[in-house]
Protein backbone atom coordinates (compact mmCIF):
# COMPACT_ATOMS: atom_id res chain seq x y z
CA UNK A 1 0.00 0.00 0.00
CA UNK A 2 1.06 3.65 -0.86
CA UNK A 3 1.87 5.77 1.93
CA UNK A 4 -1.06 8.48 2.36
CA UNK A 5 -0.20 12.16 3.76
CA UNK A 6 -3.75 12.81 4.12
CA UNK A 7 -3.59 14.07 7.65
CA UNK A 8 -1.16 15.78 9.77
CA UNK A 9 -0.66 17.07 13.20
CA UNK A 10 -0.55 20.49 12.70
CA UNK A 11 -0.65 22.61 16.68
CA UNK A 12 0.24 21.08 20.13
CA UNK A 13 0.05 22.17 23.47
CA UNK A 14 1.28 20.12 26.74
CA UNK A 15 -0.51 21.94 29.76
CA UNK A 16 2.29 22.55 31.92
CA UNK A 17 1.74 22.26 35.90
CA UNK A 18 1.40 18.73 36.70
CA UNK A 19 0.14 20.24 40.05
CA UNK A 20 -2.44 23.13 39.86
CA UNK A 21 -5.56 23.73 42.80
CA UNK A 22 -7.13 26.74 41.12
CA UNK A 23 -8.20 25.26 37.38
CA UNK A 24 -10.79 22.52 36.87
CA UNK A 25 -10.25 19.59 34.11
CA UNK A 26 -12.96 21.29 31.26
CA UNK A 27 -10.17 24.63 32.00
CA UNK A 28 -7.39 22.82 31.66
CA UNK A 29 -9.19 21.21 27.74
CA UNK A 30 -10.52 24.90 26.82
CA UNK A 31 -6.90 26.28 27.51
CA UNK A 32 -4.77 23.78 25.60
CA UNK A 33 -7.18 23.82 22.77
CA UNK A 34 -6.32 27.84 22.82
CA UNK A 35 -2.91 27.10 22.98
CA UNK A 36 -2.83 24.47 20.24
CA UNK A 37 -4.75 26.72 18.25
CA UNK A 38 -2.16 29.75 18.27
CA UNK A 39 0.44 26.93 17.97
CA UNK A 40 -1.00 26.29 14.41
CA UNK A 41 -2.02 29.74 13.31
CA UNK A 42 -5.46 28.45 13.25
CA UNK A 43 -8.63 30.31 14.83
CA UNK A 44 -11.22 28.99 16.77
CA UNK A 45 -13.90 28.95 14.69
CA UNK A 46 -11.60 27.01 12.80
CA UNK A 47 -12.37 23.19 14.15
CA UNK A 48 -15.10 21.07 12.80
CA UNK A 49 -14.13 18.15 14.21
CA UNK A 50 -14.46 17.04 17.94
CA UNK A 51 -12.65 14.43 19.65
CA UNK A 52 -13.42 13.75 23.39
CA UNK A 53 -12.56 10.66 25.76
CA UNK A 54 -15.68 12.24 28.52
CA UNK A 55 -12.65 13.48 30.49
CA UNK A 56 -13.21 16.33 32.87
CA UNK A 57 -16.48 18.05 34.36
CA UNK A 58 -18.96 17.92 31.85
CA UNK A 59 -17.09 16.88 28.86
CA UNK A 60 -18.23 14.92 25.85
CA UNK A 61 -19.06 15.41 22.58
CA UNK A 62 -22.12 17.42 23.17
CA UNK A 63 -20.79 18.79 27.10
CA UNK A 64 -17.64 19.98 25.60
CA UNK A 65 -18.82 21.42 22.03
CA UNK A 66 -21.56 23.51 24.37
CA UNK A 67 -18.36 24.41 27.03
CA UNK A 68 -16.28 25.43 23.98
CA UNK A 69 -19.07 27.09 22.38
CA UNK A 70 -18.02 25.68 18.93
CA UNK A 71 -20.30 23.22 16.80
CA UNK A 72 -18.56 20.73 14.99
CA UNK A 73 -19.63 18.32 11.92
CA UNK A 74 -17.91 15.59 13.48
CA UNK A 75 -18.25 14.43 16.65
CA UNK A 76 -16.69 11.26 18.50
CA UNK A 77 -16.14 10.10 21.80
CA UNK A 78 -14.09 7.30 21.81
CA UNK A 79 -12.94 6.06 25.48
CA UNK A 80 -10.97 3.61 25.32
CA UNK A 81 -8.86 4.45 28.64
CA UNK A 82 -5.07 5.73 28.01
CA UNK A 83 -5.56 4.77 24.69
CA UNK A 84 -8.22 6.79 23.86
CA UNK A 85 -5.85 9.38 21.80
CA UNK A 86 -4.50 7.32 19.70
CA UNK A 87 -7.91 5.68 18.93
CA UNK A 88 -9.02 9.36 17.90
CA UNK A 89 -6.13 10.92 16.35
CA UNK A 90 -6.15 7.77 13.88
CA UNK A 91 -9.97 8.33 13.58
CA UNK A 92 -9.38 12.04 12.63
CA UNK A 93 -6.97 10.98 9.96
CA UNK A 94 -9.80 8.17 8.66
CA UNK A 95 -12.52 11.13 8.93
CA UNK A 96 -10.19 13.75 7.55
CA UNK A 97 -9.00 11.27 4.64
CA UNK A 98 -12.87 11.12 3.80
CA UNK A 99 -13.41 14.33 3.79
CA UNK A 100 -15.62 14.77 6.42
CA UNK A 101 -13.28 16.77 8.58
CA UNK A 102 -10.64 19.77 8.07
CA UNK A 103 -9.67 20.66 11.32
CA UNK A 104 -10.00 18.47 14.36
CA UNK A 105 -9.23 18.50 17.89
CA UNK A 106 -8.23 16.29 20.62
CA UNK A 107 -8.06 17.59 24.47
CA UNK A 108 -7.44 16.18 27.66
CA UNK A 109 -7.90 17.43 31.49
CA UNK A 110 -7.05 15.77 34.56
CA UNK A 111 -6.93 16.80 38.42
CA UNK A 112 -5.86 13.20 39.28
CA UNK A 113 -3.08 15.05 41.54
CA UNK A 114 -5.28 17.63 42.97
CA UNK A 115 -7.92 14.77 44.01
CA UNK A 116 -5.31 12.43 45.03
CA UNK A 117 -7.05 9.96 43.13
CA UNK A 118 -5.50 6.41 43.69
CA UNK A 119 -5.56 5.38 40.17
CA UNK A 120 -2.53 2.67 41.03
CA UNK A 121 -3.11 1.25 44.25
CA UNK A 122 -7.06 1.99 44.82
CA UNK A 123 -8.21 -1.77 44.17
CA UNK A 124 -11.57 -2.36 42.92
CA UNK A 125 -14.92 -1.44 44.18
CA UNK A 126 -17.55 -3.80 43.19
CA UNK A 127 -20.26 -1.58 40.88
CA UNK A 128 -22.38 -5.05 40.23
CA UNK A 129 -21.31 -5.46 36.65
CA UNK A 130 -20.68 -9.42 35.06
CA UNK A 131 -16.88 -8.72 35.60
CA UNK A 132 -16.81 -6.31 39.04
CA UNK A 133 -18.63 -9.38 40.47
CA UNK A 134 -16.08 -12.01 39.66
CA UNK A 135 -12.98 -9.85 40.52
CA UNK A 136 -13.52 -6.91 43.03
CA UNK A 137 -13.57 -9.54 46.02
CA UNK A 138 -9.99 -10.55 45.66
CA UNK A 139 -8.08 -7.48 45.62
CA UNK A 140 -6.88 -6.78 42.71
CA UNK A 141 -4.84 -3.21 42.18
CA UNK A 142 -4.24 -1.69 39.17
CA UNK A 143 -0.65 -1.94 39.76
CA UNK A 144 -1.09 -5.58 40.81
CA UNK A 145 -2.73 -6.11 37.34
CA UNK A 146 0.29 -4.94 35.61
CA UNK A 147 2.82 -6.69 38.11
CA UNK A 148 1.18 -10.40 37.19
CA UNK A 149 2.08 -9.99 33.79
CA UNK A 150 5.89 -8.80 34.58
CA UNK A 151 5.71 -12.16 36.66
CA UNK A 152 4.86 -14.39 34.14
CA UNK A 153 6.95 -12.47 31.71
CA UNK A 154 10.06 -13.33 33.97
CA UNK A 155 8.93 -17.07 34.32
CA UNK A 156 8.69 -17.53 31.00
CA UNK A 157 11.40 -15.27 29.10
CA UNK A 158 13.94 -15.21 32.30
CA UNK A 159 13.85 -11.44 32.19
CA UNK A 160 15.02 -9.38 35.17
CA UNK A 161 14.23 -6.30 37.37
CA UNK A 162 17.24 -5.05 36.71
CA UNK A 163 16.82 -5.40 32.87
CA UNK A 164 13.26 -3.71 33.40
CA UNK A 165 14.78 -1.23 35.35
CA UNK A 166 16.38 0.25 32.33
CA UNK A 167 13.02 1.39 31.05
CA UNK A 168 13.04 4.11 34.57
CA UNK A 169 16.15 5.11 33.99
CA UNK A 170 15.88 5.93 29.93
CA UNK A 171 12.99 7.69 31.42
CA UNK A 172 14.34 9.59 33.69
CA UNK A 173 17.48 10.50 31.91
CA UNK A 174 14.97 12.26 29.46
CA UNK A 175 13.36 13.61 32.33
CA UNK A 176 15.52 15.60 33.85
CA UNK A 177 16.15 17.49 30.53
CA UNK A 178 12.49 18.24 30.41
CA UNK A 179 12.00 21.59 32.53
CA UNK A 180 8.42 20.92 32.86
CA UNK A 181 9.12 17.29 34.16
CA UNK A 182 11.69 18.55 36.37
CA UNK A 183 8.85 20.78 38.23
CA UNK A 184 6.46 18.15 38.12
CA UNK A 185 8.43 16.05 40.17
CA UNK A 186 9.55 18.94 42.45
CA UNK A 187 5.56 19.36 42.67
CA UNK A 188 4.45 16.17 43.26
CA UNK A 189 7.23 15.58 45.96
CA UNK A 190 9.52 12.90 44.11
CA UNK A 191 12.35 11.86 46.69
CA UNK A 192 15.60 12.80 44.39
CA UNK A 193 14.90 14.71 41.63
CA UNK A 194 17.72 13.46 39.03
CA UNK A 195 19.03 10.72 37.31
CA UNK A 196 18.79 7.25 38.63
CA UNK A 197 20.19 4.16 38.18
CA UNK A 198 19.13 0.57 37.86
CA UNK A 199 20.29 0.03 41.50
CA UNK A 200 17.89 3.12 42.62
CA UNK A 201 15.28 0.97 40.93
CA UNK A 202 15.75 -2.10 42.88
CA UNK A 203 16.23 -0.51 46.43
CA UNK A 204 13.03 1.41 45.92
CA UNK A 205 10.10 -0.20 47.69
CA UNK A 206 7.92 -3.24 46.27
CA UNK A 207 4.49 -1.63 45.93
CA UNK A 208 3.33 -4.88 44.28
CA UNK A 209 5.46 -8.03 43.81
CA UNK A 210 7.83 -7.61 41.07
CA UNK A 211 7.31 -3.78 40.45
CA UNK A 212 9.06 -1.36 42.22
CA UNK A 213 8.26 2.16 42.90
CA UNK A 214 10.33 3.75 40.53
CA UNK A 215 8.48 1.29 38.05
CA UNK A 216 5.10 2.75 38.39
CA UNK A 217 4.17 6.18 36.45
CA UNK A 218 3.52 9.48 39.06
CA UNK A 219 -0.24 10.49 39.81
CA UNK A 220 -0.56 13.85 38.67
CA UNK A 221 -2.70 17.13 37.32
CA UNK A 222 -2.58 17.90 33.47
CA UNK A 223 -3.66 17.70 30.07
CA UNK A 224 -3.09 18.99 26.83
CA UNK A 225 -4.55 19.72 23.01
CA UNK A 226 -3.58 18.61 19.79
CA UNK A 227 -4.82 19.78 16.29
CA UNK A 228 -4.79 17.86 13.17
CA UNK A 229 -5.61 18.88 9.69
CA UNK A 230 -6.21 18.18 6.40
CA UNK A 231 -3.29 18.62 3.65
CA UNK A 232 -5.43 21.60 2.54
CA UNK A 233 -5.24 23.32 5.47
CA UNK A 234 -1.80 22.52 6.59
CA UNK A 235 -0.67 25.03 3.57
CA UNK A 236 -1.19 27.99 5.93
CA UNK A 237 0.05 26.71 9.28
CA UNK A 238 2.46 28.11 11.08
CA UNK A 239 5.10 25.36 11.90
CA UNK A 240 6.36 22.01 9.88
CA UNK A 241 3.37 19.68 10.21
CA UNK A 242 3.93 16.21 11.31
CA UNK A 243 2.36 13.79 9.13
CA UNK A 244 -0.21 10.60 10.38
CA UNK A 245 0.79 7.22 8.38
CA UNK A 246 -0.41 4.22 9.89
CA UNK A 247 -3.09 3.63 12.57
CA UNK A 248 -4.34 0.43 14.17
CA UNK A 249 -6.21 -0.78 16.98
CA UNK A 250 -7.09 -3.88 18.73
CA UNK A 251 -8.47 -5.18 22.25
CA UNK A 252 -6.95 -7.91 24.65
CA UNK A 253 -8.63 -9.67 27.24
CA UNK A 254 -8.23 -12.19 30.06
CA UNK A 255 -8.77 -15.49 28.17
CA UNK A 256 -9.16 -19.26 29.21
CA UNK A 257 -5.10 -20.52 28.54
CA UNK A 258 -4.61 -17.26 26.93
CA UNK A 259 -1.07 -15.65 27.28
CA UNK A 260 -0.59 -12.43 29.49
CA UNK A 261 3.02 -11.65 28.04
CA UNK A 262 1.49 -10.87 24.94
CA UNK A 263 -0.91 -7.81 24.68
CA UNK A 264 -3.50 -5.96 22.19
CA UNK A 265 -0.59 -4.32 20.21
CA UNK A 266 0.82 -7.71 18.68
CA UNK A 267 -2.87 -7.18 16.88
CA UNK A 268 -2.52 -3.57 16.23
CA UNK A 269 0.79 -2.66 16.22
CA UNK A 270 1.29 -4.81 12.50
CA UNK A 271 -1.60 -2.84 10.89
CA UNK A 272 -0.22 0.28 11.28
CA UNK A 273 3.25 -0.02 10.42
CA UNK A 274 2.04 -2.23 6.92
CA UNK A 275 -0.28 1.15 6.39
CA UNK A 276 2.43 3.15 6.84
CA UNK A 277 4.79 0.98 4.53
CA UNK A 278 7.18 1.48 7.32
CA UNK A 279 8.82 -1.29 9.77
CA UNK A 280 9.98 -0.52 13.39
CA UNK A 281 13.24 -0.74 12.67
CA UNK A 282 12.99 2.05 11.13
CA UNK A 283 11.51 4.34 14.12
CA UNK A 284 13.69 6.98 15.44
CA UNK A 285 11.75 7.26 18.63
CA UNK A 286 9.51 5.36 20.28
CA UNK A 287 6.37 7.22 22.80
CA UNK A 288 5.27 3.81 24.48
CA UNK A 289 2.61 4.02 27.22
CA UNK A 290 5.06 3.99 30.20
CA UNK A 291 1.63 3.40 32.68
CA UNK A 292 4.90 0.88 34.40
CA UNK A 293 8.37 -0.69 32.86
CA UNK A 294 6.57 -3.71 32.12
CA UNK A 295 4.33 -1.87 29.78
CA UNK A 296 7.25 -0.82 27.79
CA UNK A 297 8.69 -4.01 27.82
CA UNK A 298 5.87 -5.74 26.48
CA UNK A 299 4.83 -3.25 24.11
CA UNK A 300 8.70 -3.04 22.44
CA UNK A 301 8.41 -7.21 21.71
CA UNK A 302 4.60 -6.46 20.24
CA UNK A 303 5.56 -3.72 18.53
CA UNK A 304 7.97 -5.10 16.77
CA UNK A 305 11.42 -4.38 17.82
CA UNK A 306 12.56 -7.27 19.02
CA UNK A 307 11.09 -10.75 19.17
CA UNK A 308 8.90 -11.66 21.87
CA UNK A 309 10.77 -13.00 25.40
CA UNK A 310 13.87 -10.97 24.56
CA UNK A 311 13.23 -7.29 25.43
CA UNK A 312 14.99 -7.81 28.35
CA UNK A 313 18.82 -8.54 26.74
CA UNK A 314 17.53 -5.90 24.25
CA UNK A 315 17.33 -2.94 26.17
CA UNK A 316 20.20 -3.41 28.87
CA UNK A 317 22.71 -1.42 28.08
CA UNK A 318 20.94 2.11 27.50
CA UNK A 319 19.77 1.81 23.71
CA UNK A 320 16.69 3.62 24.83
CA UNK A 321 18.54 7.15 25.76
CA UNK A 322 17.87 8.98 23.24
CA UNK A 323 21.55 9.72 22.48
CA UNK A 324 22.62 6.02 22.38
CA UNK A 325 23.12 4.07 19.68
CA UNK A 326 20.52 1.56 19.05
CA UNK A 327 17.60 3.34 19.72
CA UNK A 328 14.69 3.53 19.40
CA UNK A 329 14.69 6.95 21.46
CA UNK A 330 11.98 5.64 24.26
CA UNK A 331 9.57 8.37 25.85
CA UNK A 332 11.81 11.67 25.17
CA UNK A 333 9.51 13.66 27.63
CA UNK A 334 10.46 11.73 30.52
CA UNK A 335 7.53 9.75 30.20
CA UNK A 336 4.43 9.09 32.58
CA UNK A 337 7.38 7.26 34.81
CA UNK A 338 9.06 10.96 35.43
CA UNK A 339 6.97 13.87 33.76
CA UNK A 340 3.25 13.45 33.29
CA UNK A 341 0.41 10.97 34.14
CA UNK A 342 -2.85 12.42 34.86
CA UNK A 343 -4.47 8.98 34.09
CA UNK A 344 -4.63 9.58 30.57
CA UNK A 345 -1.62 9.43 29.30
CA UNK A 346 -2.14 8.89 25.42
CA UNK A 347 -2.33 12.46 24.33
CA UNK A 348 1.35 12.95 25.95
CA UNK A 349 2.61 10.16 23.20
CA UNK A 350 1.50 12.43 20.24
CA UNK A 351 2.52 15.21 21.24
CA UNK A 352 6.13 14.45 22.17
CA UNK A 353 6.22 11.99 19.33
CA UNK A 354 5.04 15.70 17.32
CA UNK A 355 7.74 17.44 18.98
CA UNK A 356 10.36 15.28 17.73
CA UNK A 357 9.55 15.35 14.43
CA UNK A 358 9.33 18.91 14.42
CA UNK A 359 12.98 18.72 16.26
CA UNK A 360 11.55 20.35 19.28
CA UNK A 361 12.46 17.98 21.92
CA UNK A 362 14.31 18.69 25.13
CA UNK A 363 15.54 15.08 24.47
CA UNK A 364 15.85 15.51 20.42
CA UNK A 365 16.93 12.35 18.55
CA UNK A 366 18.73 12.85 16.06
CA UNK A 367 17.34 14.09 12.48
CA UNK A 368 13.99 12.78 13.72
CA UNK A 369 12.12 11.17 10.93
CA UNK A 370 9.65 8.91 12.19
CA UNK A 371 7.81 7.79 15.15
CA UNK A 372 5.51 5.40 16.47
CA UNK A 373 2.94 6.49 19.32
CA UNK A 374 1.17 3.13 21.06
CA UNK A 375 -1.27 3.93 23.84
CA UNK A 376 -2.08 1.12 26.49
CA UNK A 377 -5.66 1.43 28.10
CA UNK A 378 -7.45 -0.60 30.54
CA UNK A 379 -5.09 -3.35 32.91
CA UNK A 380 -2.55 -5.03 30.64
CA UNK A 381 -3.39 -8.38 32.43
CA UNK A 382 -6.47 -7.93 32.29
CA UNK A 383 -9.29 -5.78 29.79
CA UNK A 384 -7.26 -3.62 27.93
CA UNK A 385 -6.71 -1.62 24.02
CA UNK A 386 -3.84 -1.07 22.13
CA UNK A 387 -3.65 2.05 20.11
CA UNK A 388 -0.97 2.41 17.44
CA UNK A 389 -0.52 5.72 15.43
CA UNK A 390 2.48 5.94 12.86
CA UNK A 391 4.42 9.96 12.36
CA UNK A 392 6.25 11.25 10.04
CA UNK A 393 8.41 14.55 9.67
CA UNK A 394 7.29 16.37 6.31
CA UNK B 1 -13.83 -13.80 57.91
CA UNK B 2 -13.42 -10.57 56.06
CA UNK B 3 -15.08 -7.29 54.94
CA UNK B 4 -14.52 -8.26 51.26
CA UNK B 5 -16.67 -6.13 48.62
CA UNK B 6 -18.52 -8.99 47.12
CA UNK B 7 -20.79 -9.12 44.23
CA UNK B 8 -23.91 -7.24 43.93
CA UNK B 9 -27.09 -8.55 42.19
CA UNK B 10 -29.35 -8.10 39.97
CA UNK B 11 -26.75 -9.01 37.68
CA UNK B 12 -27.93 -12.61 35.84
CA UNK B 13 -24.35 -13.44 34.18
CA UNK B 14 -22.66 -14.36 37.73
CA UNK B 15 -25.39 -15.25 39.66
CA UNK B 16 -25.35 -18.96 38.83
CA UNK B 17 -21.72 -18.95 40.10
CA UNK B 18 -22.19 -17.19 43.34
CA UNK B 19 -25.69 -19.31 44.30
CA UNK B 20 -22.85 -22.73 43.80
CA UNK B 21 -20.34 -21.33 46.26
CA UNK B 22 -23.15 -21.48 48.88
CA UNK B 23 -22.74 -25.16 48.57
CA UNK B 24 -18.65 -24.85 48.22
CA UNK B 25 -19.09 -25.04 44.37
CA UNK B 26 -16.37 -23.88 42.14
CA UNK B 27 -18.94 -23.76 38.57
CA UNK B 28 -18.11 -22.82 34.74
CA UNK B 29 -19.77 -23.29 31.65
CA UNK B 30 -19.51 -25.30 29.23
CA UNK B 31 -20.75 -24.59 25.70
CA UNK B 32 -23.49 -27.40 24.10
CA UNK B 33 -22.84 -26.79 20.28
CA UNK B 34 -19.37 -26.11 20.80
CA UNK B 35 -18.08 -27.68 23.63
CA UNK B 36 -15.78 -23.92 24.65
CA UNK B 37 -15.22 -23.70 28.32
CA UNK B 38 -16.63 -20.33 29.04
CA UNK B 39 -15.35 -18.52 32.38
CA UNK B 40 -16.17 -15.80 33.46
CA UNK B 41 -20.37 -16.89 33.41
CA UNK B 42 -22.60 -15.33 30.82
CA UNK B 43 -25.35 -16.16 28.80
CA UNK B 44 -23.80 -16.97 25.66
CA UNK B 45 -20.78 -19.00 24.56
CA UNK B 46 -17.92 -16.38 23.46
CA UNK B 47 -16.60 -19.05 20.88
CA UNK B 48 -19.78 -19.29 18.74
CA UNK B 49 -22.39 -16.90 20.13
CA UNK B 50 -24.60 -20.29 21.02
CA UNK B 51 -26.67 -19.66 24.01
CA UNK B 52 -26.93 -23.07 25.25
CA UNK B 53 -24.70 -22.97 28.08
CA UNK B 54 -24.26 -25.97 30.89
CA UNK B 55 -23.06 -25.02 34.28
CA UNK B 56 -20.38 -27.40 35.59
CA UNK B 57 -18.95 -28.42 38.84
CA UNK B 58 -15.30 -27.96 38.83
CA UNK B 59 -12.67 -29.95 40.47
CA UNK B 60 -11.41 -26.64 41.82
CA UNK B 61 -7.90 -27.74 41.38
CA UNK B 62 -5.52 -25.86 39.29
CA UNK B 63 -1.98 -24.56 38.70
CA UNK B 64 -0.63 -20.62 39.31
CA UNK B 65 -0.06 -19.30 36.08
CA UNK B 66 0.84 -16.03 37.76
CA UNK B 67 0.55 -13.76 40.57
CA UNK B 68 1.63 -10.94 42.63
CA UNK B 69 2.12 -10.15 46.43
CA UNK B 70 0.01 -6.95 47.05
CA UNK B 71 1.93 -4.62 49.26
CA UNK B 72 0.02 -1.68 49.17
CA UNK B 73 -3.95 -0.92 48.59
CA UNK B 74 -5.88 1.83 49.85
CA UNK B 75 -9.39 0.11 49.84
CA UNK B 76 -9.46 -0.37 53.42
CA UNK B 77 -11.62 -2.98 52.82
CA UNK B 78 -8.27 -5.28 52.26
CA UNK B 79 -6.47 -3.60 55.10
CA UNK B 80 -6.36 -6.13 57.41
CA UNK B 81 -5.11 -8.53 55.17
CA UNK B 82 -1.22 -7.39 55.39
CA UNK B 83 0.48 -8.47 51.86
CA UNK B 84 -1.45 -10.84 49.92
CA UNK B 85 -0.77 -12.60 46.99
CA UNK B 86 -3.41 -12.25 43.93
CA UNK B 87 -3.38 -14.70 41.52
CA UNK B 88 -4.36 -15.81 38.03
CA UNK B 89 -5.48 -19.57 38.62
CA UNK B 90 -5.81 -22.41 35.50
CA UNK B 91 -8.38 -24.62 36.74
CA UNK B 92 -7.62 -28.44 35.32
CA UNK B 93 -10.83 -28.14 33.28
CA UNK B 94 -9.60 -25.46 31.33
CA UNK B 95 -10.70 -22.24 32.62
CA UNK B 96 -8.29 -19.06 34.47
CA UNK B 97 -9.89 -17.21 37.35
CA UNK B 98 -8.55 -14.61 39.51
CA UNK B 99 -8.37 -15.35 43.20
CA UNK B 100 -5.95 -15.59 46.01
CA UNK B 101 -3.30 -17.55 47.42
CA UNK B 102 -3.94 -18.19 50.91
CA UNK B 103 -2.92 -20.86 53.69
CA UNK B 104 0.28 -19.89 53.68
CA UNK B 105 2.50 -18.60 56.22
CA UNK B 106 4.40 -15.94 54.09
CA UNK B 107 3.24 -14.93 50.74
CA UNK B 108 6.58 -13.81 49.60
CA UNK B 109 7.99 -17.01 49.59
CA UNK B 110 5.63 -19.41 49.40
CA UNK B 111 3.52 -18.61 46.19
CA UNK B 112 5.33 -19.64 42.76
CA UNK B 113 4.06 -20.18 38.92
CA UNK B 114 3.07 -23.14 38.12
CA UNK B 115 2.52 -24.21 41.70
CA UNK B 116 -0.68 -26.57 41.93
CA UNK B 117 -3.70 -25.33 44.51
CA UNK B 118 -6.99 -26.41 45.12
CA UNK B 119 -10.09 -24.11 45.98
CA UNK B 120 -11.05 -23.29 49.65
CA UNK B 121 -14.11 -20.95 50.38
CA UNK B 122 -13.99 -18.48 53.09
CA UNK B 123 -17.20 -17.05 54.83
CA UNK B 124 -17.52 -13.65 55.07
CA UNK B 125 -18.64 -11.14 57.53
CA UNK B 126 -21.61 -10.42 55.55
CA UNK B 127 -23.98 -11.97 53.08
CA UNK B 128 -24.55 -15.26 52.20
CA UNK B 129 -21.96 -15.87 49.34
CA UNK B 130 -18.64 -18.14 50.39
CA UNK B 131 -15.14 -16.31 48.74
CA UNK B 132 -13.12 -19.17 46.30
CA UNK B 133 -9.68 -19.26 47.09
CA UNK B 134 -6.94 -21.35 46.62
CA UNK B 135 -3.92 -22.97 48.90
CA UNK B 136 -1.27 -25.17 47.98
CA UNK B 137 -2.36 -28.62 47.61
Amino acid sequence: MAQQRDAAIVGIYEYPSRYDPDVSAIQIKAKSIQAALNDAGLEWGDIDALYDAQDGEGGGGLGLSAYLGIKPTVIDTTQVGGSSYEFQANHAMRDIAAGKASVAVLSYGSKAATLRTPIGTGGATSSGSWQANMEAPYGQTLIANYAMVAQRHMHEYGTTSEQLAEISVATRYHAMRNPDAVKAMNDLQFVGVNEITIQDVMESRVIADPLHLLECCMVSDGGGALIIASKDVVKDTKKSPVWLIGSGEATKYRENGGDITTSAGAQGAPIAFAEAGVTPDQMDVAMIYDSFSITVAVMLEDLGFVKKGEVGDWITGGRLKFDQPGGPALNTDGGGLSSNHPGMRGIFLLLESARQLRGESTSQAADAKLAVAHGNGGLLGGNHTGGTTILAAD
Amino acid sequence: MSKRPMPQFFEPDTQAFWDATKNEQLTYQQCSACNEVVFTPRAHCTKCGGSDLEQKVSKGEGTVYTFSVVRQNRNPSFADLGAYALAYIDLDEGFRMLSNVVGIANPLEDVSVGQRVKVTFEKQDEGEYLLPLFEPI
